[in-house]
């Protein structure tokens, strides 16, 4: 079995084992180890991998050979981060609902055992049925951890969570299927050669869109995401906000923009216009949330809109600048990943004393827990995008590159400056800062060893890409090349 | 040692101290924390002086690279720059930050935040020479955003208290404000010059300034010139950015000496200096920051005439100062500007810290109409604070004579459009400057002590007064390098003046050395107008006239005690227009219109289907994971049966 296989099989097979092991402790030192191991899995594929070397780790077995379907896995520099974040969030996914489950614990965690996997999967297959497998199946899990160990309004999240998915891939899968007949192959990588007319290019264009449009989430289809997150538990909400988001995004630039050139270049105005809605409408929108999660999640749409736009702008870009953007869309992804799982893990952390989201049951929290709150003070100014911090790399990246494609859309991008320093500061004050007056906020204790080790962790890669973001860069570089010469190697003679 | 080596000494001694404190927040005692970052920042100054002695001998702007930082050829690195201008910013830092040090660990001794406080003012500093020693905008706006972070943190430093983590993040969004420009202006730069690199850049300002703009009359420098000075407008608190500085004094009274002297309020002034190639160019530029910084420094100066707490008053007369420096900027007097920021570092500090001391002696007491008197009490205070005054004040001899009348003359000299009102506002403030600062020093010095702690007050010991002295003497003597900052050069290497704005060069025309501008100084309109001042101020405050014609001019004190609703205008207008508009997006926008009426049918179908789905929560996984494979093998069968 290849080493990507090994990923993806060994925590599905270990979320099965844990299944029968019927011992909370056991089930929960099962669970970490096997993630620990997917992770110590990851950093062997990082070590090896060459940024030069396009698709890497390759696997190629013919699955349905009557269809030219393959089991083909492989990386390059666009997956293989995403491949290591979704190992690292899982990790710490699994240490974040340590103590969340008081009942079917076996269940809990090989439901995050099995989401790792699939997750995984899905960045490494090179075959779209693969893919698509993949994409659908990871619904399961994370449908079972909203529905099951959510809170109050659980179902009600978890199956408006489940229908706008399903509802977004139905039309995805038709497009695959359409490609898959036209040129006989379901190899990605085909795909991304094969040509098209512009009218075939325009449906799929569109298909596609809206299928990873409810993933990452884009404006208007991301109502589903806030309720998902207020729902589901902690660790539920680090996995979905860390990577699932990110599927969206990754499936934008792996699919919509290589097969369908042409018509990414006649549509990019709507996907920016889309995104510049999410930076500025979401982040108003974040500014006048009192649930602590809720905020958080639109906080989520808003710094995705940025992924989105570096994206699609790169159409109006010279190509250097391209590189800028495109690039900056890739780290903010990875960025978003590690702070928004932060800021869902702190959430966390006081909804564990408190049992409250709402912003107005806290204050004075630095009082009783000032690691806690030095941390979550940290954490926010990550998400205001503040120089040293991930979060500023990619927007940053993202708003200079803009200015060349419009004045007017590098200022509504730019509001993010204001608006992300309003909605996280904010809440910072409100919960952080200020005299404790709660009874419930006096008698906290500040963090557990397990807590901080989670916090720690991701704050060093927040610091590490804020400040030294260039091997990040070298990583990805070779892979924004390439895809931005695939996006504009257009196929319908619609070059501009 | 090399320039090199030097300038990293530099940095690293800082951050050092900084993150060694920050680290160890939790651990290390007050007496190693203090041990850690003032050897760190005495390190820095050290290394600093030497660096200066060796530029000195042969100046030569000096650029390196640390490291690339971003991807391309767009000059986004950790890479400095030395030369006049950033030599004399890091001794101006270094130093002001050093005798900070020193001072707050007499000021903020028992505090419990004491060890959080120091790496804080340690990491203020370390930005601040990121800022100032920068080789690429990047970089500056790095450090900028740094001291941005550092003062929301200082500012909010009392977190407990209510009033202090509101005015930090007041203070860090009306400051974002400001970079929504400084970024945008970036942004024009990379999309225009390609480069973010200062050199590259300036190497282009000439077929920038011919390049037009989206906007009809503005070539595409003015356009980045403008949205840069955004960005300076915020950082250096100039109307109508400037309502977070007086609400910054909810921080200890040090960190008020650090920002008002030596960091965060003249980055945007080095800014609009280090940027002097392209400014030049741009003639709508300056014309607009004569504007800003001539009312700026009267309205502010103003204000200080009504403010009762002894920080505010000394808070708005940074507010008028920095107004004057940007006067300089505008009359392309950059060497004066800079000098200004050079003089006022000194006397800005010594005038804060004096102030501390003198809160420290009542018991954090702030009201000067509860003072008075105290010079007889504390006279190491009062003596520094007299000098501090009369260096603000611009007295003939003391350092801001020098540096403000240079200013002053300078606006006589230009011929921009806006140079002639500028002009005046200057000079109406210079009789403004010396009625506050009367008022101040009569209601805190002199006349009968006006409560117990008035009456019982004391000076503290060494590590408090030491810094005042020291400062005093510094504020005597900073005066007279005006020959060399503004006639001999010393910036020659770093600062850009096209011929026609050259304010200085027609004014060193008619400079004849220290003892004559001193002598020149009593024959020009400005001095007139101190000594007005001054005599204005005796009768009012020490006379008692103030209190008589209070009641007359009524309507005028109300606009100054209202600040001229500029607070009111941003809590009513602009906080409000910013909440009600997130209110309508989250409660119309995505609950009424998206959720509740296109998804309504979905949401209404979610309902039902969960009404069924409830088995779910008793556990059965199986038959719902089941339910969901068998719907992909459905999937994969339709394949099957089309293919």
């Amino acid at each position: 079995m290849s080493l990507l296989g090994l990923m993806i099989w060994a925590p599905i097979a270990a979320g099965f084992a844990a299944l029968l092991l019927k011992d909370p402790a056991v089930v929960r030192r099962w669970a970490l180890a096997a993630s620990l191991f997917v992770f110590v899995l990851a950093v062997v594929a990082a070590l090896g991998f060459d940024p030069a070397g396009g698709y890497q780790w390759q696997y190629r077995v013919p699955w349905i050979p009557a269809f030219n379907i393959d089991y083909h896995l492989g990386v390059d520099g666009l997956s293989l981060p995403l491949v290591v974040l979704t190992a690292f969030i899982g990790m710490l996914a699994i240490l974040t609902g340590w103590n969340t489950a008081t009942r079917h614990i076996g269940q809990f965690f090989a439901a995050f055992l099995m989401l790792e996997g699939l997750l995984i999967g899905v960045f490494c297959a090179m075959d779209a049925a693969l893919f698509y497998i993949f994409f659908e199946a990871m619904l399961i899990p994370m449908f079972l951890i909203i529905g099951v160990w959510g809170s109050e309004n659980r179902v009600y999240a978890a199956v408006k969570f489940f229908l706008y998915t399903f509802l977004g891939s139905v039309l995805m899968l038709v497009a695959f299927v359409y490609l898959a007949i036209q040129s006989e192959s379901f190899r990605i990588t085909d795909w991304h050669a094969f040509s098209l007319s512009s009218l075939e290019q325009t449906w799929l264009f569109l298909a596609l869109l809206l299928g990873f449009a409810v993933k990452v989430p884009m404006w208007p289809v991301h109502t589903w995401l806030p309720d998902a997150h207020v729902e589901a538990p902690a660790a539920g909400s680090v996995v979905l906000a860390a990577v699932l988001l990110k599927i969206g995004g990754y499936g934008l630039l792996r699919f919509c923009l290589p097969i369908a050139p042409d018509a990414s270049l006649a549509l990019d105005g709507l996907v920016i216009g889309l995104s510049l809605i999410a930076v500025v409408y979401i982040g108003f929108t974040a500014l006048a949330q009192t649930d602590m999660k809720k905020l958080i999640a639109y906080s989520s749409i808003a710094h995705m809109g940025f992924v989105t736009l570096g994206l699609f702008i790169l159409y109006r870009l010279a190509t250097e600048t391209a590189m800028l953007s495109v690039s900056g869309a890739i780290i903010q992804m990875i960025s978003h990943g590690l702070v928004s799982a932060a800021l869902f893990v702190c959430v966390g952390v006081l909804y564990d004393r408190r049992h409250s989201r709402n912003i107005q049951d806290y204050g004075g929290v630095l009082e009783t827990m000032p690691i806690f709150g030095a941390l979550f003070v940290f954490f926010a100014l990550a998400n205001a995008g503040l120089p040293g911090t991930s979060g500023f790399v990619g927007e940053v990246m993202v708003i200079l590159a803009t200015f060349q494609a419009g004045w007017w859309l590098a200022a509504l991008a730019a509001m993010v400056v204001v608006l992300g320093a309003a909605y996280s500061l904010w809440m910072v004050r409100r919960v952080v800062f200020g005299p404790a007056e709660h009874a419930e906020v006096k008698a906290f204790q500040d963090l557990s060893g397990r807590e901080m080790l989670i916090l720690l962790a991701l704050a060093i890669p927040v610091l590490a890409v804020g400040l030294w973001p260039v091997p990040l860069l070298d990583l990805i570089e070779p892979s924004v090349a390439q895809l931005i010469d695939q996006a504009q190697a257009f196929k319908a003679g619609g070059a501009p | 040692m090399d320039l090199q080596t030097l300038a990293l000494i530099v940095v690293g001694a800082v951050g050092a101290g900084a993150v060694g404190a920050g680290l160890g927040v939790r651990v290390l005692s007050p007496k190693a924390a203090t041990r850690l970052t003032l050897t760190g920042v005495g390190i820095a100054f050290l290394a600093s002086v030497v660096l200066a002695v060796g530029y000195a001998q042969n100046p030569e702007p000096h650029a390196f690279t640390l490291y690339r930082w971003g991807p391309g050829d767009f000059g986004m690195k950790i890479g400095f720059l030395i030369d006049s201008l950033s030599v004399v910013m890091m001794i101006v830092v270094t130093l002001i930050s050093l005798l900070v040090h020193v001072y707050s660990i007499g000021y903020m001794r028992g505090d419990p935040g004491y060890v959080r406080f120091f790496a804080y003012l340690s990491l203020f500093t370390l930005a601040m020479l990121l800022l100032v020693m920068a080789d690429n905008f990047l970089l500056l706006f790095i450090g900028w955003e740094g001291v941005g972070l550092v003062s929301y943190l200082l500012i909010g430093f009392w977190y407990t208290r209510e009033r202090a983590p509101s005015a930090g993040l007041k203070a860090f969004l009306v400051n974002r404000l400001g970079d929504f420009g400084f970024l945008l202006g970036m942004g024009a730069l990379l999309a225009v010059a390609g480069s973010l690199d200062y050199s590259t850049v300036f190497a282009q300002s000439e077929a920038l300034a011919q390049q037009p703009s989206p906007f009809p009359g503005l070539s595409a420098l003015s356009l980045i010139c403008l949205l840069l000075f955004v960005g300076a407008m915020g950082k250096s608190a100039q109307v109508p950015l400037h309502v977070w500085l007086p609400d910054s004094m909810e921080g200890p009274t040090p960190i008020s000496a650090m920002i008002h002297a030596a960091t965060m309020v003249t980055a945007g002034i080095f800014m609009v200096a280090r940027l002097s190639p392209l400014f030049e160019g741009s003639e709508v530029a300056l014309n607009l920051i004569l504007l800003i910084g001539g009312v700026t420094a009267l309205s502010m100066g103003l204000l200080g005439l009504v403010a009762n707490d002894i920080k505010q008053v000394i808070a708005y007369s940074t507010l008028s100062q920095l107004g004057y420096m940007t006067l300089a900027l505008g009359a392309s007097a950059y060497a004066a500007s800079i000098f200004h920021l050079f003089t006022h570092a000194f006397f800005k500090a010594l005038l804060f810290l004096a102030a501390g001391s003198v809160i420290l002696a009542m018991h954090h007491g702030q009201d000067i109409r509860h003072m008075g008197g105290l010079a007889r009490r504390m006279p190491i205070t009062a003596t520094t604070f007299a000098i501090g005054s009369l260096a603000l004040i611009g007295m003939p001899g003391f350092a801001g004579f020098f540096s403000k009348e240079s200013i002053i003359e300078a606006l006589a000299h230009s011929d921009l459009l806006l140079a002639k009102p500028a002009h005046f506002l200057a000079l109406a403030g210079v009789a403004v400057t010396a009625l506050y600062s009367l008022r101040l020093w009569w209601y805190v010095f002199q006349g009968a002590p006006r409560s117990t702690e008035a009456e019982q007050a004391q000076e503290r010991d060494s590590t408090v007064v030491l810094p005042l002295v020291l400062l005093a003497m510094l504020t005597l003597v900073a005066g007279f390098g005006v020959e060399a900052f503004l006639y001999g050069g010393l910036l020659g290497d770093a600062l850009v003046v096209h011929a026609a704005h050259d304010t200085l060069a027609r004014m060193a025309e008619n400079w004849n050395g220290l003892g004559g501008a001193i002598l020149h100084g009593f024959a020009t309109p400005a001095v007139w107008l101190l000594g007005l001042g001054l005599v204005g101020g005796y009768f009012l405050y020490a006379k008692g006239y103030a209190d008589k014609l209070a009641p007359n001019v009524s309507r005028l004190r109300l606009i100054l005690i209202q600040k001229y609703g500029f607070d009111v205008f941003y809590e009513n207008w602009v906080v409000r227009a910013a909440r009600g508009v997130a209110d309508a997006c989250a409660r119309i926008g995505d609950q009424r219109t998206i959720d509740g009426l296109m998804v309504n049918g979905t949401a209404r179908m979610a309902r039902r289907a969960a009404a069924t789905l409830r088995q779910v929560q008793s556990g059965v996984l199986g038959h719902y994971a089941l339910a969901m494979l068998l719907g992909l093998i459905a999937a994969l069968g339709y394949l099957f049966l089309r293919g």
